[in-house]
């Protein structure tokens, strides 16, 4: 086993290599960095939003541009069984996928993290049904978010393509041995069509080297055991150790993303802090949204209002220290959910905010924001008025318990839900 | 390699002593028969089940041959990821290619259940693997409880013998024909008592080009209420009654392995288990009727695909002798 920066072969060299810029829409740029991984095995059964980067990856299979078994599985739930088996046998495995097809799998999410096989998913972040509903919101992956994966959220094509990259060195480094999931924002990110600059195959390559497993299924004479029974007796150690491991996974993601900063010149990390210097109030957030919420920033500042925003990067393990030294000098936070945490004290975000800030004797008020649920349009208008809010409790010191639904029509008013439905 | 057992006796078969299954139980007899038949190193795959639990106990393993197991439903799909693993560390140079046996044991409810979408995806997509189903007729690891397939009338302990409902109210699935009409190189019905035909069969699977899937009668004592010392004796019942005919689709092609003829009726099957005591007990006749009618229904369509003549059942004989 290899540290991340040796098997990088960075660190030494230092100078960033040159890119180049392409215009993909984020499935694409997901696809290209996997065309340059190349896994051994890519599993993944389509569904809406994640299409574009297994059906772009398909055709590279098929042009044999890569060598990969490409596994046309018929669920997810089997997507990543697949996967399992693959990653056990030593291969890199991948697959990728969104909201209900997230729900199919629930079963090996956790029996892959309790396997601790390193393998990566790219999650094209949907609704959750019902009803059915095809677009963008971060329910599957709050859905998931306790189920032993290491979680690393972008927001625009660029970073599904850098995250993607980066997620195989976190999964497999010998500290974490937990698999991996990339968040893009389903139709905002996966069907957004940006700059993405994209680097040299062989720079790629050289970052996440050859997967190196201590033991697999495949070793000739192999008399390995995977996915053994485990009783009252150990079932708790493993346990134990597995939540050991996804902390460990904090310092192996910012390692491997200042490494990948060495390669690319972009500089990702596990927080993205806009404005937050002087900030009294700030917005934290996760995903596509991060433009309107600066653009927010930009618009309160100018009114006199120092406000700041806080993107969460680094989702599990849940930076907790990090996130709390970052709000440090906030004196009211927002937290925007993009989901809704049904029947919870709060929802998932603003739970986890909360619960960072928590040990701090000054910790600063709090208030919930949800918004975009089920691909509804999210404006900068949305954000001002979230701002609006901060400032009003700024002043009075209350922040109320209820989270503010942003974006959201009353359902009082029939014309919303149609004739004869309200309550 | 020719099958002589004295031969065979002396082969390290990979499944070793210690492991939990139940005395009587046909499981480890038909694992240890797969894996000695084999000529090529496997990699092992298992369902949830006796099987996995009974022989997986952290820190212990009974297996002395790489093992997966990960869910209940999913068995074929492990190997199919395996399969896929090691075919693209070949092509990319990773790893030496050299023959490897892809075997998955899977129980009934694993197979004609809960997993068969799993298996019947694996089998259309064309893995080369071997799926072995240890058919003990119910979900005997969680308590007795009826599958898909498990025997009309059978008692179970979610099909209790009532007085309204006797046992199990319906027939099971036709599993093997199921397989077979995924046009896969190679099925087959096996029972553990005949192990030279197990043994042989396990052997075509493997030098099958393609997936291949032998379904094999595993009686459990625990479950269908047997001393279990009988487990071979009920096995040969169960193929000399014709409720569970040896037999192979090679290629498409259907033929009898076992026995040409019923040679018992299915009340003699009835009689040798608890399970199916009400029945005979309380005098149901109509249900025994019925499953010695679906028996010879079915025997007679599986000798018809084996291009055999149709076997009159005892009652249709007598009525023929009789108008002569």
């Amino acid at each position: 086993m290899v540290d991340t920066r040796e098997r990088a072969g960075i660190g030494v060299a230092g100078e960033p290599a040159a890119s180049t810029a392409i215009a993909m829409n984020g499935g694409e740029a997901v696809a290209y960095a996997l065309r340059q991984i190349e896994p051994e095995v890519v599993a993944a059964y389509p569904i809406t939003p994640q299409t574009l980067i297994i059906e772009k990856f398909a055709e590279y299979c098929a042009d044999g541009v890569v060598r990969t078994e490409y596994i046309n599985v018929e669920s997810e739930h089997a997507a990543l069984s697949a996967c399992v088996g693959a990653s056990a046998a030593g291969a890199r495995a991948v697959t990728a996928t969104a909201g209900p097809g997230l729900a199919l799998m629930f079963e090996m999410l956790g029996v892959t993290s309790g396997m601790r096989l390193p393998i990566v998913m790219h999650l094209c972040t949907r609704a959750l049904s019902a009803p059915l509903n095809i677009l963008g919101d971060h329910s599957d992956a709050m859905a998931m978010r306790e189920t032993g994966w290491v979680m690393i959220s972008g927001s625009n094509p660029q970073e599904a393509y850098d995250l993607a990259i980066v997620a195989q060195i976190v999964a497999e480094h010998p500290d974490v041995m937990l698999p991996c999931a990339t968040m893009i924002d389903g139709f905002m990110v996966t069907h957004a069509v940006e700059r993405v600059d994209v680097l040299p195959d062989d720079v790629v390559r050289e970052y996440v080297g050859e997967y190196e497993p201590e033991m697999s299924l495949l070793v000739p004479g192999s008399e390995a055991t995977y996915g053994a029974l485990d009783f009252r007796d150990y079932y708790f150690e493993h346990r134990r150790q597995q939540e050991a491991a996804l902390y460990a996974a904090q310092s192996v993601v910012e390692d491997a993303l200042q490494r990948f900063g060495e390669i690319s010149g972009r500089d990702h990390h596990i927080l993205e802090p806009y404005m937050m210097d002087d900030a009294e109030v700030a917005l934290v957030m996760m995903g596509s949204a991060e433009g309107q919420v600066h653009a927010a920033v930009n618009a309160a500042r100018a009114a006199g209002l120092k406000a700041g925003a806080l993107r969460i990067r680094l989702f599990r393990p849940f930076p907790v220290a990090a996130v709390a030294e970052a709000l440090s000098g906030v004196r009211v936070v927002g937290v925007m959910d993009r989901a809704i945490g049904l029947g919870s004290a709060d929802n998932p975000l603003l739970a986890d905010v909360k619960a960072a800030l928590w040990s701090r004797s000054d910790r600063p008020l709090a208030r919930g924001f949800v918004y975009g649920l089920g691909g509804r349009v999210v404006t900068q208008g949305q954000m001002n008025q979230a701002f609006d809010e901060l400032r009003s409790a700024l002043e009075t010191g209350e922040v109320g318990t209820d989270p503010t639904y942003l974006g959201l029509r009353e359902v009082q008013d029939e014309t919303v839900l149609g004739e004869g439905t309200t309550a | 390699m020719t099958l002589k057992l004295r031969e065979l006796s002396m082969l390290d078969d990979g499944f070793n002593p210690g492991h939990g299954l139940c005395a009587g139980c046909s499981e480890s007899v038909i694992v240890r028969q797969v894996l000695t038949a084999l000529e090529n190193p496997p990699v092992v795959a298992l369902a949830t089940g006796c099987l996995e639990v009974s022989s997986t106990r952290f820190p212990d393993t009974a297996w002395k041959v790489p093992l997966i197991h990960s869910a209940f439903e999913n068995a074929a799909t492990s190997a199919s990821g395996v399969e896929a693993a090691f075919k693209a560390l070949v092509r990319k140079g990773r790893m030496a290619d050299r023959p490897i046996t892809f075997v998955v044991f899977g129980g009934d409810g694993a197979t004609y259940d809960i997993g068969f979408q799993w298996l019947s995806g694996a089998l259309e997509r064309g893995h080369k693997f071997m799926y072995v189903c240890l058919n003990n007729e119910g979900y005997m690891n969680t308590g007795i409880q009826r599958s898909g397939a498990t025997m009309l009338g059978a008692w179970t302990t979610t099909t209790p013998a009532g007085s309204v409902t006797p046992g199990k109210p319906q027939w099971r699935k036709d599993m093997t024909g199921i397989i077979a009409a995924h046009g896969i190189p190679y099925v087959a019905q096996a029972a553990v008592h005949h192990w030279k035909d197990l043994m042989t069969k396990v052997r075509k699977a493997e030098a099958a080009d393609g997936p291949a899937f032998i379904n094999v009668l595993a009686p459990c004592d625990r479950g269908w209420r047997y001393e279990p010392e009988d487990t071979m004796a009920i096995s040969r019942l169960a193929v000399e009654t014709a409720l569970w005919p040896l037999y192979e689709v090679e290629n498409g092609k259907y033929k009898l392995n076992g026995p040409r003829h019923k040679s018992l009726p299915i009340v003699d099957y009835l009689e040798s288990q608890g399970r199916f005591r009400h029945l005979l007990r309380n005098g149901d006749p109509a249900v025994v009727e019925e499953i010695q009618g679906i028996v010879d229904l079915e025997w007679n369509r599986l000798r018809e695909k084996c291009g055999l003549e149709p076997e009159l059942s005892k009652n249709e004989a007598e009525a023929v002798t009789s108008a002569d």
